[in-house]
């Protein structure tokens, strides 16, 4: 058992693309504006679900291995420190290379640095979201380093130079249409005669690829999971594109967050079970590389990785928050969240969008940074992404709890009293008594009056602007509940009815 | 201070709650139950839907199926480890041996039409055939490269389930598991087959 030694530390957030720079309301107002995109991402979604409910339902025990999986994720942040070190110890021991990186900034620093003794000024990439986190392209673009990404959907991204909207597929928000242009636009030797058949787009970027694998020297990958117990890794692919980047060059850089970690081989049974259908709803999916350090004569002979902790240990600082590094980035979150399905990904701003991201990407950074305090109101606490979850992460109820860290991290920041504030005071004087709320009551008819002939309030001062912004409130009531039911009960011959006073009390 | 040092320390700071590690329930299925009938029509179904053609054949008549499908491959190769009788229906001249101790260049791989490998085990319920790089499977390469992989599956091999298969396999080897024809579903989520790895992909499964 490990114990801890030293000063309880306070949490270190993350850096990186995890931010929302506008607050998400404002966001996806103009992300709403798209038509096409809404389209796209209704059909897309839609797809999705039904698959993924027929591959699951399938399973006679798919409960029973969210419940492991669960236990397993619950375990594996218990024992965090002691499993990292095991890994360490069995991957090492296999020939391969750990390097530990605090922050984004020091995981491209070390990327870099592995690829510079390489010699080498291009690379491939596996589709990874922990490098699309710290911007590992645009750091090495800077450093003088091309990085390809050959995924399908990162492909269609990057030659676009648009950023992605979804963690499963990037380029979601793009239809086939949409991506032939791009193609004719942006890929040198495209067929002009390339139409928008996904079959026919997809042997384009297999043409426009294979030289890029079968000459390169370095690749860069993320991994699904690491497991502890032997130092394997793995990596969960559909195209191909993966083992040709983890199984022909000389030199493997893997990026992993520090939470990926299972702790047997025994634990990957359930998570290849889980995984392959919650994603793209198959009963499994095509391609899994795993690999353990260096096999002499098979695959790259330089092999490394890269932990990264990037504001992970600060979301597990957080008790009720911690669980949202369960998360195994399927993306069956998003594609059944009626707000993702209409803003889209990129209005949560960070690489982590839809449910997941807007708890994740918060307890990575922080509430307060940037717009991301933002991002756990982007729901309707509708609770579909929980009973999505092959990890059963209570997406809903982290949502509610970082609202509240929302709040309580601006409380008394501001010296004069908010509308809020003024509000909440003015709520709790008047739903304290009951003769109190009666007097009020008293002044709903003004309200049908503000209401006019279509008995609909439109448009409200001040906060409450914001509940209207979106709908009407219809006109109230000519009397409230307490003046019909004094009236109803007022004749004398009614000897049951209790005293007004009496029942006024009991509901205060 | 290093920054393993620091991470650890932050992870056991971000710990100090305590948290228990809870029991793991496995109350989920071990083992599928099946027969062996019910297994290769279980995974011929499965390797079907993934667009994969799939031959069941008795042993006896492997060589000769896979004469059939590599008729109109110009090349073709296999790892040095691969069942010599099984290659008995083909001539020597189009054939390429691969080996660790003589590995063929990416070039090389990359001109030849067609790989024939054996494999470890097969997953009924899920379509899925692991290989694990034994002799007879051979390095990745050799299964990636050519567009044509003609995959030899031994009945005795096939289980039903994935916890069943993975109790079979040493995990720390270098392994790839295949489920169907490369394919995406980047486009739309549609499902593409065919992409970087092979794009045809023939199953035999051996009785």
């Amino acid at each position: 058992m490990s114990t801890f030694l030293g000063m309880p530390s306070l949490p270190v957030f993350g850096s990186g693309n995890l931010h929302a720079t506008e607050s998400f309301a404002k966001a996806a107002r103009h992300e709403l504006g798209n038509g096409q995109l809404r389209a796209n991402l209704g059909h897309a979604t839609h797809t999705i679900r039904d698959k993924r409910l027929k591959v699951v339902s399938e399973l006679p025990d798919w409960e029973q291995l969210r419940d492991a999986g669960s236990a397993i994720k619950e375990s594996v942040m218990a024992r965090l420190p002691e499993l990292l070190e095991q890994f360490e110890e069995k991957f090492t021991a296999r020939g391969g290379v750990i390097h530990w990186a605090r922050d984004a900034d020091e995981a491209n620093d070390i990327v870099t640095r592995l690829i510079r003794e390489t010699g080498e000024t291009e690379v491939v990439k596996v589709k990874s979201m922990a490098t699309q986190e710290i911007g590992l392209n645009e750091y090495l673009e800077e450093q003088g380093i091309s990085a390809f990404e050959t995924d399908l959907a990162e492909l269609i991204v990057q030659l676009d130079h648009d950023k992605p909207s979804h963690i499963l597929v990037p380029a979601i928000h793009k239809n086939r249409t949409e991506i032939r242009d791009i193609f004719l636009r942006e890929m040198p030797g495209a067929d002009p005669a390339l139409t928008d058949d996904p079959a026919m787009l997809a042997m384009a970027a297999r043409a426009h690829l294979r030289r890029k694998f079968l000459n390169a020297k370095v690749a860069v990958s993320g991994a699904n999971f690491a497991l502890a117990d032997s130092g394997t890794l793995a990596v969960v692919e559909s195209e191909g594109n993966g083992r040709m980047c983890l199984t022909l060059p000389d030199t493997l850089i893997t990026v992993m967050g520090v939470e990926k970690l299972l702790p047997t081989w025994q634990d990957l049974e359930v998570f290849m079970q889980l995984l392959p259908r919650s994603s793209t709803g198959e009963r499994m999916n095509p391609y899994t590389s795993l690999w353990t350090g260096v096999t002499e004569g098979d695959g790259p002979q330089n092999v490394h990785l890269v932990l990264l902790d990037n504001g992970r240990s600060a979301a597990l600082a957080d008790e009720m928050g911690r669980s949202a590094l369960h998360c195994i980035r399927c993306s069956a979150c998003m594609n059944v969240c009626p707000v993702y399905e209409r803003t889209g990904g990129h209005a949560y701003g960070s690489t982590y969008p839809g449910p997941i991201g807007a708890i994740l990407s918060p307890l990575l950074t922080g509430i307060q940074s940037e717009e991301n305090s933002s991002l756990p109101y982007a729901s309707s606490l509708c609770g579909a992404c929980f009973d999505a979850c092959p990890v059963k992460i209570n997406i809903p109820d982290i949502l509610v709890h970082l609202r509240s860290v929302d709040v309580d991290s601006k409380r008394g920041m501001k010296k004069v009293p908010s509308q809020m504030d003024a509000g909440m005071k003015a709520a709790s004087w008047a739903l304290s008594s009951g003769k109190r709320l009666g007097l009020i009551e008293k002044g709903l008819p003004i309200g049908r009056l503000a209401a006019g002939p279509d008995k609909k309030i439109t448009k409200l001062p001040g906060i409450a602007a914001g509940w209207t912004q979106s709908r009407d409130i219809p006109a109230p009531p000519a009397q409230s509940f307490r003046s019909w039911w004094a009236k109803e009960h007022r004749s004398p011959d009614v000897k049951e009815a209790p005293a007004p006073t009496q029942q006024k009390e009991d509901q205060a | 201070m290093s920054a393993r040092e620091d991470i650890l320390g932050r992870i056991r700071s971000a710990l100090r709650d305590a948290p228990v590690a809870p029991p793991i329930p496995r109350d989920y299925r071990a083992a599928s139950g099946l027969g062996e009938e019910a297994l290769i029509e279980m995974l011929v179904d499965r390797l079907v839907d993934y667009k994969a053609q799939v031959s069941v054949v008795e042993a006896a008549e492997v060589p000769e199926r896979i004469a059939e499908l590599l008729a109109d491959a110009r090349s073709y190769v296999v790892p040095a480890g691969f069942d010599a009788g099984w290659l008995a229906g083909l001539d020597g001249g189009r054939r390429h041996v691969d080996s660790i101790s003589a590995p063929l260049s990416l070039a090389e791989l990359d001109s030849i039409d067609a790989v024939v490998t054996g494999s470890a085990v097969a997953v009924a319920e899920t379509g899925t055939i692991i290989l694990d790089a034994s002799p007879d499977q051979g390095r990745r390469a050799i299964s990636l490269v050519p567009d044509h992989h003609i995959c030899v599956v031994n009945v005795a091999d096939i289980a039903g389930i994935l916890p069943e298969a993975l109790r079979r396999i040493d995990g720390t080897r270098p392994l790839t598991m295949i489920s169907g024809p490369s394919a995406t579903s980047d486009i739309e989520l549609e499902r593409v087959e065919g992409v970087h790895g092979p794009r045809r992909l023939d199953v035999l499964i051996a009785r």
